[in-house]
Protein backbone atom coordinates (compact mmCIF):
# COMPACT_ATOMS: atom_id res chain seq x y z
CA UNK A 1 0.00 0.00 0.00
CA UNK A 2 0.80 3.77 -0.23
CA UNK A 3 3.29 5.30 2.32
CA UNK A 4 1.22 7.37 5.04
CA UNK A 5 3.07 10.94 5.17
CA UNK A 6 4.15 12.98 8.28
CA UNK A 7 0.99 14.91 8.35
CA UNK A 8 -1.15 11.67 8.04
CA UNK A 9 0.88 10.04 11.10
CA UNK A 10 -0.31 13.27 12.99
CA UNK A 11 -3.84 13.00 12.23
CA UNK A 12 -4.07 9.45 12.82
CA UNK A 13 -2.02 10.15 16.67
CA UNK A 14 -4.69 12.96 17.20
CA UNK A 15 -7.83 10.91 16.35
CA UNK A 16 -7.06 8.49 18.57
CA UNK A 17 -6.22 10.39 21.75
CA UNK A 18 -9.34 12.44 20.87
CA UNK A 19 -10.99 9.39 20.66
CA UNK A 20 -9.35 7.77 23.90
CA UNK A 21 -10.33 11.07 25.90
CA UNK A 22 -14.16 10.60 25.09
CA UNK A 23 -13.99 6.84 26.09
CA UNK A 24 -12.43 7.78 29.14
CA UNK A 25 -15.56 10.74 29.53
CA UNK A 26 -17.63 7.78 29.06
CA UNK A 27 -16.17 5.47 31.34
CA UNK A 28 -15.10 7.88 34.30
CA UNK A 29 -18.28 8.73 35.86
CA UNK A 30 -18.55 4.56 36.13
CA UNK A 31 -15.23 4.11 37.65
CA UNK A 32 -15.77 6.91 40.37
CA UNK A 33 -19.47 5.73 41.31
CA UNK A 34 -18.36 2.10 41.79
CA UNK A 35 -14.78 3.26 43.93
CA UNK A 36 -16.94 5.75 46.34
CA UNK A 37 -19.79 2.72 46.70
CA UNK A 38 -17.47 0.43 48.11
CA UNK A 39 -15.12 3.29 50.20
CA UNK A 40 -15.56 4.26 53.62
CA UNK A 41 -16.46 7.54 54.71
CA UNK A 42 -13.16 8.98 55.91
CA UNK A 43 -12.03 8.09 52.58
CA UNK A 44 -14.22 9.51 50.61
CA UNK A 45 -13.82 12.85 52.63
CA UNK A 46 -10.59 12.38 52.45
CA UNK A 47 -9.40 11.98 49.13
CA UNK A 48 -10.60 14.49 46.37
CA UNK A 49 -9.92 11.97 43.80
CA UNK A 50 -10.83 8.34 44.46
CA UNK A 51 -10.45 6.12 41.55
CA UNK A 52 -10.11 2.70 43.39
CA UNK A 53 -11.27 1.45 46.81
CA UNK A 54 -8.59 1.51 49.45
CA UNK A 55 -10.37 -0.89 51.92
CA UNK A 56 -13.13 -2.43 50.47
CA UNK A 57 -16.29 -1.33 52.74
CA UNK A 58 -19.96 -3.52 51.69
CA UNK A 59 -22.32 -1.48 54.05
CA UNK A 60 -23.91 1.18 51.53
CA UNK A 61 -24.77 -2.32 49.51
CA UNK A 62 -26.03 -4.52 52.89
CA UNK A 63 -28.03 -1.33 53.47
CA UNK A 64 -29.92 -0.95 50.40
CA UNK A 65 -29.88 -4.68 49.83
CA UNK A 66 -31.50 -4.48 53.43
CA UNK A 67 -34.11 -2.32 52.53
CA UNK A 68 -37.87 -3.85 51.57
CA UNK A 69 -38.78 -0.70 49.56
CA UNK A 70 -35.44 -1.30 47.52
CA UNK A 71 -36.32 -4.74 46.62
CA UNK A 72 -39.46 -4.49 46.08
CA UNK A 73 -39.57 -1.94 43.83
CA UNK A 74 -36.79 -3.75 42.16
CA UNK A 75 -39.04 -6.59 41.56
CA UNK A 76 -41.87 -4.12 39.87
CA UNK A 77 -39.29 -2.92 37.54
CA UNK A 78 -38.29 -6.82 36.65
CA UNK A 79 -41.92 -7.82 36.31
CA UNK A 80 -42.70 -4.96 34.21
CA UNK A 81 -40.21 -5.54 32.14
CA UNK A 82 -40.69 -9.19 31.12
CA UNK A 83 -44.52 -9.02 31.03
CA UNK A 84 -44.26 -5.96 29.30
CA UNK A 85 -41.24 -6.53 26.38
CA UNK A 86 -43.77 -9.98 26.22
CA UNK A 87 -46.41 -7.60 25.76
CA UNK A 88 -45.05 -5.38 22.98
CA UNK A 89 -43.60 -8.35 21.56
CA UNK A 90 -47.13 -10.02 20.55
CA UNK A 91 -48.82 -7.24 19.80
CA UNK A 92 -46.10 -5.54 17.64
CA UNK A 93 -45.56 -8.78 15.85
CA UNK A 94 -48.81 -9.81 15.19
CA UNK A 95 -50.07 -6.53 14.03
CA UNK A 96 -46.77 -6.01 11.81
CA UNK A 97 -47.28 -9.53 10.20
CA UNK A 98 -51.02 -8.67 9.50
CA UNK A 99 -49.96 -5.83 7.72
CA UNK A 100 -47.67 -7.45 5.41
CA UNK A 101 -50.56 -9.45 3.73
CA UNK A 102 -53.40 -7.87 1.86
CA UNK A 103 -55.63 -7.38 4.63
CA UNK A 104 -58.86 -5.52 4.35
CA UNK A 105 -58.52 -1.88 5.27
CA UNK A 106 -54.61 -2.80 5.00
CA UNK A 107 -53.80 0.90 3.22
CA UNK A 108 -56.31 2.65 6.36
CA UNK A 109 -54.73 1.46 9.24
CA UNK A 110 -50.88 1.95 7.91
CA UNK A 111 -52.09 5.50 7.66
CA UNK A 112 -53.76 5.74 10.82
CA UNK A 113 -50.48 4.28 12.69
CA UNK A 114 -48.44 6.34 10.70
CA UNK A 115 -50.28 9.24 11.91
CA UNK A 116 -49.66 8.52 15.60
CA UNK A 117 -46.01 9.23 14.85
CA UNK A 118 -46.60 12.93 13.66
CA UNK A 119 -49.70 13.67 16.16
CA UNK A 120 -50.50 12.58 19.33
CA UNK A 121 -53.32 13.83 21.72
CA UNK A 122 -50.55 14.79 24.39
CA UNK A 123 -50.45 13.98 28.16
CA UNK A 124 -53.83 14.99 29.32
CA UNK A 125 -56.08 13.33 27.28
CA UNK A 126 -53.93 9.97 27.50
CA UNK A 127 -54.04 9.99 31.39
CA UNK A 128 -57.64 10.39 31.67
CA UNK A 129 -58.29 7.18 29.23
CA UNK A 130 -55.90 5.56 31.11
CA UNK A 131 -57.33 6.44 34.12
CA UNK A 132 -61.13 5.80 32.81
CA UNK A 133 -59.70 2.23 31.58
CA UNK A 134 -58.81 1.74 35.19
CA UNK A 135 -55.09 0.95 35.24
CA UNK A 136 -54.24 4.11 37.68
CA UNK A 137 -52.79 2.65 40.63
CA UNK A 138 -51.90 -0.97 38.63
CA UNK A 139 -48.34 -1.97 37.07
CA UNK A 140 -50.67 -2.63 33.89
CA UNK A 141 -50.60 1.22 33.30
CA UNK A 142 -46.73 1.13 33.00
CA UNK A 143 -47.05 -1.99 29.99
CA UNK A 144 -50.74 -1.54 28.31
CA UNK A 145 -50.31 1.93 27.38
CA UNK A 146 -46.71 1.59 25.81
CA UNK A 147 -47.77 -1.91 23.91
CA UNK A 148 -46.76 -1.16 20.58
CA UNK A 149 -44.11 1.70 19.57
CA UNK A 150 -45.30 2.89 15.91
CA UNK A 151 -41.93 3.42 15.23
CA UNK A 152 -40.85 0.14 16.26
CA UNK A 153 -43.91 -1.44 14.19
CA UNK A 154 -43.20 -0.35 11.08
CA UNK A 155 -39.62 -1.37 11.20
CA UNK A 156 -41.12 -4.82 11.95
CA UNK A 157 -43.61 -4.36 9.21
CA UNK A 158 -40.38 -4.07 6.76
CA UNK A 159 -38.88 -7.04 8.15
CA UNK A 160 -41.52 -9.45 7.44
CA UNK A 161 -41.78 -8.83 4.09
CA UNK A 162 -38.68 -9.21 3.35
CA UNK A 163 -38.95 -12.87 4.31
CA UNK A 164 -39.13 -14.82 1.13
CA UNK A 165 -43.06 -15.35 -0.34
CA UNK A 166 -42.56 -19.14 -1.50
CA UNK A 167 -42.25 -20.31 2.29
CA UNK A 168 -45.52 -19.05 2.79
CA UNK A 169 -47.06 -19.53 -0.32
CA UNK A 170 -46.03 -23.45 0.25
CA UNK A 171 -47.63 -23.58 3.98
CA UNK A 172 -50.82 -22.23 2.06
CA UNK A 173 -50.79 -25.38 -0.32
CA UNK A 174 -50.05 -27.68 2.90
CA UNK A 175 -53.56 -26.05 4.17
CA UNK A 176 -52.23 -24.00 6.92
CA UNK A 177 -54.19 -21.39 8.22
CA UNK A 178 -52.76 -17.46 8.97
CA UNK A 179 -52.06 -18.19 12.32
CA UNK A 180 -50.43 -21.73 11.59
CA UNK A 181 -47.71 -19.72 9.10
CA UNK A 182 -47.28 -16.92 11.58
CA UNK A 183 -46.62 -19.13 14.39
CA UNK A 184 -44.50 -21.75 12.75
CA UNK A 185 -42.92 -20.05 10.10
CA UNK A 186 -42.67 -16.79 10.12
CA UNK A 187 -41.98 -16.22 14.06
CA UNK A 188 -38.94 -18.69 14.03
CA UNK A 189 -37.60 -17.21 10.98
CA UNK A 190 -37.60 -13.74 12.77
CA UNK A 191 -36.05 -14.37 15.83
CA UNK A 192 -33.31 -11.97 15.10
CA UNK A 193 -35.62 -8.91 14.79
CA UNK A 194 -37.71 -10.49 17.73
CA UNK A 195 -34.35 -10.19 19.61
CA UNK A 196 -33.50 -7.10 18.74
CA UNK A 197 -37.40 -5.22 19.47
CA UNK A 198 -37.20 -7.48 22.55
CA UNK A 199 -34.08 -5.35 23.58
CA UNK A 200 -35.12 -2.14 22.76
CA UNK A 201 -38.28 -2.85 24.89
CA UNK A 202 -36.70 -4.28 27.64
CA UNK A 203 -34.24 -1.12 28.13
CA UNK A 204 -37.34 1.52 27.76
CA UNK A 205 -39.52 -0.80 30.43
CA UNK A 206 -36.18 -0.88 32.94
CA UNK A 207 -35.37 2.65 32.65
CA UNK A 208 -39.09 4.11 32.49
CA UNK A 209 -39.41 6.51 35.07
CA UNK A 210 -42.37 8.77 34.19
CA UNK A 211 -45.16 6.68 34.25
CA UNK A 212 -44.59 5.26 37.34
CA UNK A 213 -44.51 9.12 38.62
CA UNK A 214 -47.66 10.04 36.15
CA UNK A 215 -50.06 6.69 36.81
CA UNK A 216 -49.02 5.39 40.30
CA UNK A 217 -49.74 6.59 43.89
CA UNK A 218 -48.82 3.81 45.76
CA UNK A 219 -45.12 3.51 47.04
CA UNK A 220 -45.76 -0.03 47.05
CA UNK A 221 -45.95 0.19 43.74
CA UNK A 222 -43.28 2.20 42.20
CA UNK A 223 -40.35 1.21 39.81
CA UNK A 224 -36.79 1.12 40.57
CA UNK A 225 -36.14 4.39 39.06
CA UNK A 226 -38.47 6.68 40.78
CA UNK A 227 -37.14 4.98 43.90
CA UNK A 228 -33.72 5.88 42.41
CA UNK A 229 -34.07 9.44 41.73
CA UNK A 230 -35.71 10.00 45.74
CA UNK A 231 -32.13 8.55 46.46
CA UNK A 232 -29.93 10.26 44.24
CA UNK A 233 -31.36 13.15 42.72
CA UNK A 234 -34.00 14.32 45.67
CA UNK A 235 -31.08 13.55 48.09
CA UNK A 236 -33.03 11.45 50.65
CA UNK A 237 -31.54 8.03 50.42
CA UNK A 238 -32.85 7.06 53.73
CA UNK A 239 -36.22 8.13 53.87
CA UNK A 240 -36.98 6.36 50.15
CA UNK A 241 -34.90 3.41 51.67
CA UNK A 242 -37.74 3.45 54.61
CA UNK A 243 -34.60 4.45 56.83
CA UNK A 244 -34.78 0.68 58.19
CA UNK A 245 -35.08 1.18 62.53
CA UNK A 246 -32.65 -1.94 63.31
CA UNK A 247 -29.34 -0.31 61.54
CA UNK A 248 -30.06 3.26 62.49
CA UNK A 249 -26.84 3.74 64.35
CA UNK A 250 -24.84 2.17 61.99
CA UNK A 251 -26.60 4.20 59.25
CA UNK A 252 -23.40 4.05 56.24
CA UNK A 253 -23.04 7.48 54.53
CA UNK A 254 -25.62 8.84 52.33
CA UNK A 255 -22.73 9.51 49.84
CA UNK A 256 -21.82 5.75 49.29
CA UNK A 257 -25.48 5.00 49.70
CA UNK A 258 -26.17 6.84 46.68
CA UNK A 259 -23.45 5.87 44.52
CA UNK A 260 -24.53 1.73 45.08
CA UNK A 261 -28.33 2.61 44.14
CA UNK A 262 -27.05 3.55 40.69
CA UNK A 263 -24.70 0.93 40.50
CA UNK A 264 -27.53 -1.73 41.53
CA UNK A 265 -30.51 -0.53 39.38
CA UNK A 266 -28.16 -0.01 35.83
CA UNK A 267 -26.06 -3.61 36.82
CA UNK A 268 -29.03 -5.34 34.98
CA UNK A 269 -27.85 -3.18 31.43
CA UNK A 270 -24.98 -3.20 32.09
CA UNK A 271 -24.84 -7.13 31.91
CA UNK A 272 -27.03 -7.38 29.30
CA UNK A 273 -25.50 -5.11 27.04
CA UNK A 274 -22.42 -7.02 25.67
CA UNK A 275 -25.37 -9.45 24.59
CA UNK A 276 -27.36 -6.73 23.30
CA UNK A 277 -24.94 -5.42 21.53
CA UNK A 278 -24.55 -7.05 18.76
CA UNK A 279 -28.60 -7.26 17.89
CA UNK A 280 -29.15 -3.56 18.23
CA UNK A 281 -26.79 -2.12 16.02
CA UNK A 282 -29.03 -4.95 13.34
CA UNK A 283 -32.01 -3.55 14.46
CA UNK A 284 -31.87 0.06 13.77
CA UNK A 285 -30.35 -0.74 10.62
CA UNK A 286 -33.59 -2.78 9.84
CA UNK A 287 -35.08 0.11 9.72
CA UNK A 288 -32.98 2.72 7.78
CA UNK A 289 -32.33 0.17 4.89
CA UNK A 290 -35.64 0.72 2.38
CA UNK A 291 -36.77 -1.73 -0.05
CA UNK B 1 -77.14 -5.32 -8.13
CA UNK B 2 -73.78 -4.39 -7.97
CA UNK B 3 -74.28 -3.30 -4.12
CA UNK B 4 -75.27 -6.73 -3.06
CA UNK B 5 -72.05 -7.93 -5.02
CA UNK B 6 -70.05 -5.41 -3.23
CA UNK B 7 -71.64 -6.75 -0.04
CA UNK B 8 -70.65 -9.98 -0.75
CA UNK B 9 -66.98 -9.69 -1.67
CA UNK B 10 -66.50 -7.90 1.79
CA UNK B 11 -67.78 -10.69 3.54
CA UNK B 12 -65.80 -12.78 1.20
CA UNK B 13 -62.87 -10.66 2.17
CA UNK B 14 -64.06 -10.51 5.80
CA UNK B 15 -63.80 -14.42 5.76
CA UNK B 16 -60.93 -15.16 3.91
CA UNK B 17 -58.69 -12.90 6.23
CA UNK B 18 -60.55 -14.02 9.31
CA UNK B 19 -57.43 -15.62 10.70
CA UNK B 20 -55.60 -12.50 10.33
CA UNK B 21 -58.32 -9.97 11.46
CA UNK B 22 -57.69 -12.08 14.74
CA UNK B 23 -53.92 -11.75 14.64
CA UNK B 24 -54.26 -7.73 14.50
CA UNK B 25 -57.03 -7.13 16.64
CA UNK B 26 -55.33 -6.25 19.50
CA UNK B 27 -52.99 -3.99 17.94
CA UNK B 28 -55.70 -2.01 16.24
CA UNK B 29 -57.33 -2.16 19.69
CA UNK B 30 -54.63 -0.64 21.51
CA UNK B 31 -54.59 1.80 18.93
CA UNK B 32 -58.21 2.81 18.57
CA UNK B 33 -58.20 2.66 22.85
CA UNK B 34 -54.60 4.43 23.73
CA UNK B 35 -53.85 6.77 20.75
CA UNK B 36 -57.20 7.52 19.17
CA UNK B 37 -59.94 7.96 22.06
CA UNK B 38 -57.46 10.47 23.63
CA UNK B 39 -57.52 11.92 20.50
CA UNK B 40 -61.18 13.07 21.07
CA UNK B 41 -60.17 13.79 24.81
CA UNK B 42 -58.80 17.10 23.20
CA UNK B 43 -61.97 18.63 22.84
CA UNK B 44 -61.30 18.91 26.86
CA UNK B 45 -59.17 22.15 25.31
CA UNK B 46 -62.49 23.32 24.60
CA UNK B 47 -64.58 22.68 27.65
CA UNK B 48 -64.26 24.19 31.12
CA UNK B 49 -63.84 20.55 32.06
CA UNK B 50 -64.50 19.78 36.00
CA UNK B 51 -63.29 16.04 37.06
CA UNK B 52 -66.95 16.23 39.15
CA UNK B 53 -69.19 17.16 36.25
CA UNK B 54 -67.71 14.86 33.66
CA UNK B 55 -66.50 15.27 30.43
CA UNK B 56 -70.39 15.02 28.79
CA UNK B 57 -71.68 17.72 31.07
CA UNK B 58 -68.75 20.18 31.26
CA UNK B 59 -69.80 23.50 29.63
CA UNK B 60 -68.12 24.31 25.76
CA UNK B 61 -66.17 27.76 26.40
CA UNK B 62 -64.53 28.05 22.82
CA UNK B 63 -61.08 29.03 22.50
CA UNK B 64 -60.99 30.97 25.96
CA UNK B 65 -57.66 28.34 26.67
CA UNK B 66 -56.30 29.29 23.94
CA UNK B 67 -56.67 33.24 24.35
CA UNK B 68 -55.37 32.37 27.99
CA UNK B 69 -52.13 30.94 26.20
CA UNK B 70 -51.12 33.87 24.73
CA UNK B 71 -51.95 36.25 27.17
CA UNK B 72 -49.66 34.57 29.90
CA UNK B 73 -46.31 35.27 29.63
CA UNK B 74 -45.09 32.29 31.46
CA UNK B 75 -46.13 30.09 28.75
CA UNK B 76 -44.54 32.37 26.28
CA UNK B 77 -41.29 32.14 28.36
CA UNK B 78 -42.24 28.11 28.41
CA UNK B 79 -42.60 28.35 24.70
CA UNK B 80 -39.38 30.00 24.15
CA UNK B 81 -37.51 27.57 26.97
CA UNK B 82 -38.37 24.91 24.39
CA UNK B 83 -37.33 26.36 21.38
CA UNK B 84 -34.19 27.22 22.96
CA UNK B 85 -33.32 23.99 24.03
CA UNK B 86 -34.18 22.29 21.28
CA UNK B 87 -32.22 24.46 18.68
CA UNK B 88 -28.74 24.77 20.96
CA UNK B 89 -28.99 20.78 21.01
CA UNK B 90 -29.33 20.36 17.37
CA UNK B 91 -26.73 22.90 17.01
CA UNK B 92 -24.39 21.50 19.48
CA UNK B 93 -25.17 17.74 19.53
CA UNK B 94 -25.75 16.62 15.87
CA UNK B 95 -22.95 17.91 14.23
CA UNK B 96 -20.64 16.18 17.13
CA UNK B 97 -22.25 12.45 16.29
CA UNK B 98 -21.03 13.90 12.37
CA UNK B 99 -17.51 14.25 13.64
CA UNK B 100 -17.84 11.38 16.09
CA UNK B 101 -18.34 9.15 13.16
CA UNK B 102 -15.73 10.52 11.26
CA UNK B 103 -12.99 9.59 13.99
CA UNK B 104 -13.92 6.37 14.30
CA UNK B 105 -14.38 5.64 10.66
CA UNK B 106 -10.89 6.71 10.57
CA UNK B 107 -9.54 3.33 13.39
CA UNK B 108 -8.52 0.90 10.69
CA UNK B 109 -8.70 -1.77 13.00
CA UNK B 110 -11.85 -3.30 13.09
CA UNK B 111 -11.80 -4.75 16.44
CA UNK B 112 -10.56 -1.74 18.36
CA UNK B 113 -12.83 0.32 16.61
CA UNK B 114 -16.14 -1.97 17.39
CA UNK B 115 -14.90 -1.76 20.81
CA UNK B 116 -14.95 1.70 20.96
CA UNK B 117 -18.25 1.98 19.49
CA UNK B 118 -19.73 -0.06 22.09
CA UNK B 119 -18.62 2.21 24.81
CA UNK B 120 -19.80 5.37 22.95
CA UNK B 121 -22.77 3.84 22.79
CA UNK B 122 -22.98 2.69 26.21
CA UNK B 123 -24.32 5.76 27.85
CA UNK B 124 -27.60 5.68 25.20
CA UNK B 125 -28.72 2.78 27.45
CA UNK B 126 -28.91 4.28 30.76
CA UNK B 127 -31.93 5.75 32.02
CA UNK B 128 -32.26 9.51 32.52
CA UNK B 129 -32.48 9.14 35.87
CA UNK B 130 -29.17 7.86 35.93
CA UNK B 131 -27.53 10.49 34.15
CA UNK B 132 -29.18 13.51 35.92
CA UNK B 133 -27.99 11.38 39.21
CA UNK B 134 -24.67 11.43 38.34
CA UNK B 135 -24.76 14.98 36.59
CA UNK B 136 -25.63 16.08 40.57
CA UNK B 137 -23.12 13.85 42.16
CA UNK B 138 -20.52 15.59 39.75
CA UNK B 139 -21.96 18.73 40.38
CA UNK B 140 -23.46 19.63 43.73
CA UNK B 141 -21.92 21.69 46.01
CA UNK B 142 -19.18 18.90 47.67
CA UNK B 143 -19.03 17.06 44.83
CA UNK B 144 -16.41 16.13 42.61
CA UNK B 145 -16.23 19.06 40.39
CA UNK B 146 -16.25 21.89 43.06
CA UNK B 147 -13.81 20.54 45.20
CA UNK B 148 -11.48 20.32 42.48
CA UNK B 149 -12.18 23.71 42.13
CA UNK B 150 -12.45 25.08 46.03
CA UNK B 151 -8.66 22.52 46.48
CA UNK B 152 -6.98 23.07 43.41
CA UNK B 153 -7.96 25.97 41.81
CA UNK B 154 -8.52 27.74 44.70
CA UNK B 155 -11.63 29.53 43.32
CA UNK B 156 -14.96 29.70 44.98
CA UNK B 157 -17.27 26.51 44.28
CA UNK B 158 -20.27 27.07 41.81
CA UNK B 159 -24.04 26.64 42.50
CA UNK B 160 -24.67 24.66 39.19
CA UNK B 161 -27.57 23.04 40.00
CA UNK B 162 -29.15 26.06 41.11
CA UNK B 163 -27.93 28.64 39.19
CA UNK B 164 -30.82 29.09 35.99
CA UNK B 165 -27.86 30.51 34.08
CA UNK B 166 -26.38 26.87 34.12
CA UNK B 167 -29.82 25.20 33.09
CA UNK B 168 -29.32 24.60 29.18
CA UNK B 169 -25.51 24.56 29.18
CA UNK B 170 -25.75 21.76 31.27
CA UNK B 171 -28.78 19.98 29.79
CA UNK B 172 -27.19 20.52 26.30
CA UNK B 173 -23.89 18.51 27.47
CA UNK B 174 -26.12 15.66 29.11
CA UNK B 175 -27.42 14.86 25.54
CA UNK B 176 -23.85 14.90 24.20
CA UNK B 177 -22.51 12.51 26.57
CA UNK B 178 -25.90 10.38 26.59
CA UNK B 179 -26.34 10.41 22.60
CA UNK B 180 -23.76 11.66 20.33
CA UNK B 181 -22.41 8.36 20.34
CA UNK B 182 -25.83 6.50 19.61
CA UNK B 183 -26.53 9.05 17.22
CA UNK B 184 -23.33 8.40 15.36
CA UNK B 185 -25.05 4.92 13.95
CA UNK B 186 -26.71 6.29 11.10
CA UNK B 187 -23.55 7.71 9.74
CA UNK B 188 -21.15 5.06 10.48
CA UNK B 189 -23.63 2.60 7.80
CA UNK B 190 -23.57 5.26 5.30
CA UNK B 191 -19.89 5.41 5.55
CA UNK B 192 -19.60 1.36 5.26
CA UNK B 193 -21.20 1.86 2.24
CA UNK B 194 -18.80 4.27 0.14
CA UNK B 195 -16.88 2.19 -2.61
CA UNK B 196 -13.10 2.03 -1.48
CA UNK B 197 -12.53 2.54 -5.29
CA UNK B 198 -12.86 6.09 -4.48
CA UNK B 199 -10.43 6.34 -1.81
CA UNK B 200 -7.73 4.63 -3.89
CA UNK B 201 -8.51 6.83 -6.99
CA UNK B 202 -8.31 9.40 -4.73
CA UNK B 203 -5.03 8.72 -3.29
CA UNK B 204 -3.78 8.06 -6.76
CA UNK B 205 -4.69 11.20 -7.72
CA UNK B 206 -2.74 12.62 -5.24
CA UNK B 207 -4.99 13.48 -2.42
CA UNK B 208 -4.48 13.58 1.74
CA UNK B 209 -6.59 12.43 3.85
CA UNK B 210 -8.01 15.19 5.03
CA UNK B 211 -8.96 16.26 0.99
CA UNK B 212 -10.55 12.63 0.68
CA UNK B 213 -12.83 13.57 3.70
CA UNK B 214 -13.57 16.72 2.30
CA UNK B 215 -14.38 15.34 -1.48
CA UNK B 216 -15.64 11.49 -0.74
CA UNK B 217 -16.70 11.07 2.81
CA UNK B 218 -19.04 14.27 3.25
CA UNK B 219 -20.53 14.37 0.08
CA UNK B 220 -21.26 10.46 1.14
CA UNK B 221 -22.94 11.42 4.31
CA UNK B 222 -24.97 14.51 2.95
CA UNK B 223 -28.22 12.84 2.16
CA UNK B 224 -28.00 11.17 5.93
CA UNK B 225 -27.06 14.45 7.23
CA UNK B 226 -30.03 16.04 5.60
CA UNK B 227 -32.26 13.96 6.64
CA UNK B 228 -31.80 13.42 10.25
CA UNK B 229 -31.54 17.42 10.48
CA UNK B 230 -35.00 18.33 9.05
CA UNK B 231 -36.84 15.67 11.22
CA UNK B 232 -35.05 16.72 13.87
CA UNK B 233 -35.82 20.30 13.14
CA UNK B 234 -39.85 18.66 12.97
CA UNK B 235 -39.54 18.04 16.22
CA UNK B 236 -38.28 21.00 17.61
CA UNK B 237 -41.45 21.59 20.00
CA UNK B 238 -39.69 18.56 21.95
CA UNK B 239 -36.98 18.72 23.88
CA UNK B 240 -36.43 15.59 26.38
CA UNK B 241 -39.19 15.27 28.93
CA UNK B 242 -37.92 12.97 31.30
CA UNK B 243 -34.74 14.42 31.20
CA UNK B 244 -35.74 18.27 31.99
CA UNK B 245 -38.37 16.82 34.47
CA UNK B 246 -35.73 14.89 36.49
CA UNK B 247 -32.94 18.85 35.74
CA UNK B 248 -35.79 20.57 37.12
CA UNK B 249 -36.03 22.30 40.70
CA UNK B 250 -37.51 25.57 42.40
CA UNK B 251 -34.74 27.79 41.48
CA UNK B 252 -33.83 26.92 37.94
CA UNK B 253 -37.79 26.24 36.72
CA UNK B 254 -38.08 29.94 35.18
CA UNK B 255 -35.29 29.03 32.10
CA UNK B 256 -35.68 25.25 32.10
CA UNK B 257 -39.60 24.74 32.55
CA UNK B 258 -40.80 23.56 28.82
CA UNK B 259 -43.96 22.93 27.48
CA UNK B 260 -44.41 19.19 28.24
CA UNK B 261 -42.78 19.53 31.92
CA UNK B 262 -45.44 23.01 32.02
CA UNK B 263 -48.40 21.02 30.70
CA UNK B 264 -47.78 18.52 33.77
CA UNK B 265 -47.27 20.99 36.29
CA UNK B 266 -50.88 22.83 35.37
CA UNK B 267 -52.46 19.41 34.27
CA UNK B 268 -51.86 17.10 36.93
CA UNK B 269 -50.14 18.39 39.44
CA UNK B 270 -52.73 21.94 39.29
CA UNK B 271 -55.29 19.73 37.98
CA UNK B 272 -56.38 22.25 35.06
CA UNK B 273 -57.38 20.27 32.74
CA UNK B 274 -58.75 22.23 30.36
CA UNK B 275 -55.57 24.76 30.21
CA UNK B 276 -53.19 22.00 29.83
CA UNK B 277 -54.74 20.06 27.31
CA UNK B 278 -55.19 23.20 25.02
CA UNK B 279 -51.24 23.84 25.68
CA UNK B 280 -50.68 20.33 24.90
CA UNK B 281 -52.95 20.38 21.68
CA UNK B 282 -51.25 23.51 20.54
CA UNK B 283 -47.75 21.96 20.98
CA UNK B 284 -48.85 18.85 19.19
CA UNK B 285 -51.04 21.16 16.23
CA UNK B 286 -47.56 23.30 15.81
CA UNK B 287 -45.58 20.12 16.04
CA UNK B 288 -47.84 18.46 13.21
CA UNK B 289 -47.15 21.62 10.64
CA UNK B 290 -43.32 21.12 11.27
CA UNK B 291 -43.04 17.50 10.37
CA UNK B 292 -44.96 17.65 7.48
CA UNK B 293 -43.26 20.71 6.62
CA UNK B 294 -39.57 18.88 7.72
CA UNK B 295 -40.49 16.01 5.63
CA UNK B 296 -42.06 17.95 2.66
CA UNK B 297 -38.23 20.04 2.51
CA UNK B 298 -36.75 16.03 2.49
CA UNK B 299 -38.40 15.42 -0.62
CA UNK B 300 -37.51 18.59 -2.33
CA UNK B 301 -33.72 17.65 -1.10
CA UNK B 302 -34.47 14.69 -3.30
CA UNK B 303 -34.76 12.11 -0.10
CA UNK B 304 -37.47 9.21 0.79
CA UNK B 305 -38.51 11.51 3.67
CA UNK B 306 -40.85 9.84 6.97
CA UNK B 307 -43.44 8.76 4.92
Amino acid sequence: MFKSSGGERVMEIVNNILLLLITVTMLFPFLYIFSVSFSSISDVLNSDFLLWPKDWVTDAYTYILGSDQFIRSLWVTVYVTVVGTFVNLVFTSTMAYSLTRNIIGQRLILFLVLFTLLFSAGMIPTYIIVKETGLLNSLWALIIPVAISPFNLIIMTQFFKGIPEELTEAAVIDGANDIQIFSKIILPLSKPALAAFGLFYAVGHWNSYFSGVLYLNDPAKWPIQVILRQIVIVNEPNAALGGHAAMVEALPPPETVQMAAILLATLPILIVYPFLQKHFAKGVMLGSVKG
Amino acid sequence: MPTKRKKNSLKKKLWRDRYLLLLILPGILYFLIYRYIPMAGILLAFKDYSPFRGFADSPWVGLKYFKLIFEDAEVIQVIWNTLQISLLQIFFAFPISIVLALMLNEIRNQVYKRFLQSIVYLPHFLSWVVVVGITVIFLRSEGLINSFLVNFLEVNPIPFLTDPSMFKPIVILQVIWKESGWGTILFLAALSGISPHLYEAAVIDGASRLRQMWHITLPALKSTIVILLILRLGNVMDSGFEQIFLMLNPFNMETGNVLDTYVYFKGIQQANFSFATAVGLFKGIIGLILVVLANRLAKKFGEDGLY
